[in-house]
């Protein structure tokens, strides 16, 4: 028996590279020993892309994306959502697994950026994974974005309007694109259709060979940990690192507990508030669209609203060019500042153990002010709260540009030579 | 340092949170209440299904709060034929419109529509079938506090009676309806707590569900965590 | 497999067990997924019982009506009918209707409650075609020459007599299936729910 396995591993290890990719990625993958609380994000990311696929697949056998109106007078695509809630079996299970699960995502992602930020993981030579990275980050926005429209209710309507209407203030070709996005006058049928068509598949291929890059890219270099040194240097006789071990078994069983700590949250959201204040799920939402009527305060879920808030902190005009346009790209620039991370830290050492007191005031200030925005995008704005906003946007510019004298002026303290544990 | 970061961060928020208040009566939580459910399906049926649909609940769902399907089509279905049925009216929406200015909304989830930062969507029914008020310059002649300017007249006056606006914006029982003020409030009570039922029929057992779900997560935490240490012998 | 050292051994039951219990869990919450697929409330609605007023069916006619989205035939049969059905015995596969393609009170000569009325699903047994009814006897039925009634499937020639029992050596392995079915009064019957008191 024992000898005929061996026989068809060998079998399919001459065609395909079975054996030798389990060692590459799993059980030769050397990893720092060191791996603290902010690690288990990585994995927890993975999981949930691959909850979010899985639910995904099984609420399209019952979602329709159509806008028209059923004998009620309802729209389809909305019915068909209370449908799944209703008549279909555990289907309000799966439903708000999906919808717990993109709350979940972001809320995985920003930890997981936060660490890389922390740790200094963007540094060389991981540029290309921190790249790589963003765009999945930017494509989990269009992929929230789109998926949001589906339910057709009244938040996802005007969400959609709103967002597409920034494109609208780009000089000269704005309006012609808007119109080409929504593929109609307003927010309708064509937008639902084209924006189920993203979400279901075009985002999510994106997005998967995204990770595949990421990973792999990762597992070319090795992974950074809080100490920010490289365990690369310091190998054994059989050239394996004398801080590294294998990745399985010793972080396969870590993730695991990660994981079911994680689904322990995320149970006691799902069932017990699944709406979670309106914050994962808008008691707007539960009205279906209706293009005559805006709801009295619109905010974008509260993943989006950082960015929200910048684009509502531009005010002034600059040139001709009206604030609503440089309130876009603010908003844009917000975003892709990220990109440049790993070439403004000038710092000698990587990890925020070892930086001195200017970093470490920066990331805090950076911290409050980015989850002030958060805040702020939630609420309706006032001349103090566009105040508070202006200040944190800012700052937060501040913290990237100024990083590169920031970094370098810091006294920071020597990194070890092997891991401090 | 941790203290301090948190202190920083909230100082400026309760600056920045306040804004208007909504003051809303808090509804009387009626969810087990099986009796009292059953209590407001009869009213719903009676008093707003016949200008509101409820047209993604079926009829037969109402097992959820013990009734049996005799008992549904004996005592609840009016308008349709078989239990497995969508709680639909016979009104047409264009008609509608005509008569109330806009047709009136389907009420199967509005329980969950009504929820805001001032209070469940519970509460906001409750006090809203609470604060209807004669009102002469409406043309339907009702007015209300917290939905001003409502297209829908009280359609539970005579059980109610008429409110009027007294002093300091309070309202007065100016004729008594058939029900005493506090038997009109358990109606209601009753009603919202049917409303709040039908927006998400299967509320109850996902609680129960979850428990379960938590403690086999619990089993599963005990033993992946000790395989986790058992492994984690050889690194430290 | 030995267990020869003793922390092998422990960590090698602890894997096991970890696995069994996450297996199992897995196992378990697949259930919700795999039951989503199955009928949802609309479709039970839709594929409620449906009743039929046959006090307009006069002797000799057929009615067609609409279960879950099939044909249901309801035929009400003569005299001369029903003893087309003694003559054919022994020309069709399964006489004594013994594989279970009608519920227990309908297992009798005319497969049927009451002996005039028959109801069936229209669905042939072979590939799922519709069979249309060749009442006319003889060679007037452009069938053959002692034809003696019944239904005739156009897409590979499946016959069944006016019980729906299959011919012998045709392609339809079983009778037609008679759906579930009771009377509500003489003239009215469910079909989805039998005499019994069954859903189908």
């Amino acid at each position: 028996m024992k000898a005929k396995l061996t026989a068809l591993l060998g079998w399919v290890d001459a065609r395909f590279p079975l054996t030798s990719s389990w060692k590459t990625h799993l059980a030769e993958y050397y990893t720092p020993k060191n791996f603290n609380f902010w690690y288990f994000f990585g994995s927890l990311a993975i999981f949930v892309l691959v909850l979010q696929v899985l639910t995904g697949i099984f609420l399209t056998m019952h979602y329709k994306p159509d806008a028209s109106l059923n004998a009620s007078g309802v729209p389809v695509a909305f019915a068909s959502v209370e449908y799944i809630m209703r008549d279909v079996s555990w289907g309000w299970l799966i439903r708000y697994m999906h919808s717990t699960g993109a709350s979940a995502f972001f809320l995985v992602i920003y930890l997981h950026m936060f660490r890389g930020l922390l740790y200094g993981s963007s540094r060389k030579p991981r540029e290309l994974i921190w790249l790589v990275g963003m765009f999945i980050y930017l494509a989990l926005m269009a992929e929230a974005f789109f998926g949001y429209l589906l339910p057709w209710g009244q938040m996802s309507f005007w969400g959609a309007q709103v967002i597409v209407n920034l494109f609208s203030t780009i000089p000269l070709i704005g309006p012609d694109l808007s119109l080409w996005l929504r593929g109609d006058f307003v927010v309708g049928d064509a937008t639902l259709n084209r924006f189920f068509a993203f979400h279901v598949i075009l985002v999510p291929l994106v997005l998967l060979g995204l990770v595949a890059v990421h990973v792999l890219a990762l597992h070319a270099v090795g992974s950074n940990n809080p100490d920010g040194i490289e365990i690369k240097k310091n190998k054994d006789a059989n050239g394996i690192p004398l801080d590294g071990i294998p990745f399985h078994p010793y972080y396969t069983v870590k993730d695991i507990v990660g994981v079911v700590v994680f689904l322990s949250a995320f149970s006691i959201i799902l069932f017990f508030m699944p709406e979670f204040g309106g914050y994962f799920l808008e008691s707007n939402n539960f009205y279906p669209a209706d293009p005559l009527v805006t709801p009295p305060h619109i905010a974008p879920v509260w993943y989006f609203t950082p960015f929200y808030s910048m684009l509502r902190a531009v005010t002034i005009n600059f040139f001709w060019i009206d604030a609503k346009f440089w309130g876009v790209v603010t908003m844009g620039a917000g975003t892709l500042i990220l990109l440049f991370l790993p070439w403004l830290d000038r710092s000698p050492v990587k990890s925020i153990r070892y930086k001195g007191p200017i970093f470490k005031t920066a990331v805090a200030i950076f911290v409050i002010c980015f989850l002030v925005l958060g805040y702020l995008g939630l609420l309706a704005p006032t001349p103090l709260r566009t105040l508070v906003s202006q200040i944190c946007t800012v700052l937060y510019f501040a913290f990237f540009l100024l990083m590169p004298i920031y970094s370098k002026l810091d006294k920071c303290k020597p990194e070890p030579e092997r891991l401090s544990g | 340092m941790r203290k301090l970061l948190f202190t920083l961060l909230l100082l400026p928020l309760s600056v920045l949170a306040s804004g208007t208040e909504l003051h809303l009566d808090k509804a009387p939580d009626r969810a087990r209440d099986v009796a009292a459910l059953q209590n407001g399906a009869k009213v719903f049926v009676n008093y707003c299904l016949n200008c509101h649909s409820a047209s993604y609940m079926r009829y037969n769902r109402l097992r959820d709060i013990d009734l049996s399907e005799e008992q549904i089509r004996e005592n609840l279905m009016f308008t349709a034929d078989k239990v497995g049925e969508l709680m639909k009216i016979a009104m047409r929406r264009d008609e509608a419109k005509i008569w109330f200015g806009k047709p009136p909304p389907d009420l199967t989830i509005i329980a969950r529509a009504r929820a805001s930062e001032f209070g469940s969507g519970s509460d906001w029914l409750y006090t809203y079938l609470r604060s209807f008020y004669r009102d002469n310059t409406r043309p339907t002649g009702w007015n209300n506090l917290v939905f001003e300017n409502v297209a829908m007249p009280h359609a539970l006056w005579e059980l109610q009676g008429q409110q009027v606006v007294g002093a300091d914006h309070k309202l007065v029982l100016a004729k008594p309806g058939k029900l005493k003020p506090e038997e009109y409030d358990a109606l209601v009570s009753d009603l919202v707590g049917y409303l709040q039922f039908m927006a998400e029929p299967i509320a109850e057992t996902r609680k129960q569900l979850g428990v379960l779900v938590l403690v086999v997560l619990g089993v599963l935490l005990v033993f992946s965590y000790a395989l986790k240490r058992e492994y984690w012998k050889d690194v430290h | 497999m030995g267990c020869d050292d003793k922390v092998d051994c422990g960590r090698r039951r602890l894997v096991l067990a970890t696995a069994t219990v996450g297996g199992v869990t897995g196992i378990v919450a697949a259930v919700p997924f795999v039951a989503s697929m199955l009928p949802s409330e609309r479709a039970k609605s839709a594929g409620a019982p449906v009743e039929v007023d046959i006090s307009k069916l006069t002797p000799g006619q057929i009615i067609t009506v609409e279960w879950r989205g099939k044909p249901v035939w309801i035929v009400n049969r003569t005299k001369e009918m029903l003893d087309s059905l003694k003559k054919v015995a022994d020309k069709v596969s399964d006489p004594n209707s013994d594989k279970q393609m009608q519920p227990e009170y309908c297992k009798n000569e005319t497969r049927s409650i009451k002996p005039e009325i028959f109801v069936a699903v229209g669905i042939c047994t072979h590939l799922g075609c519709s069979p249309t009814d060749k009442f006319k006897t003889g060679a007037e039925s452009g069938i053959d020459a002692d034809w003696q009634g019944g239904f005739l499937c156009p897409c590979h020639g499946s016959t069944f007599d006016l019980a729906g029992r299959v011919y012998k050596n045709k392609p339809a392995p079983d009778n037609l299936e008679v759906p579930a079915h009771k009377y509500l009064s003489d003239s009215k019957i469910v079909i989805g729910i039998g005499q019994d008191g069954k859903a189908a």
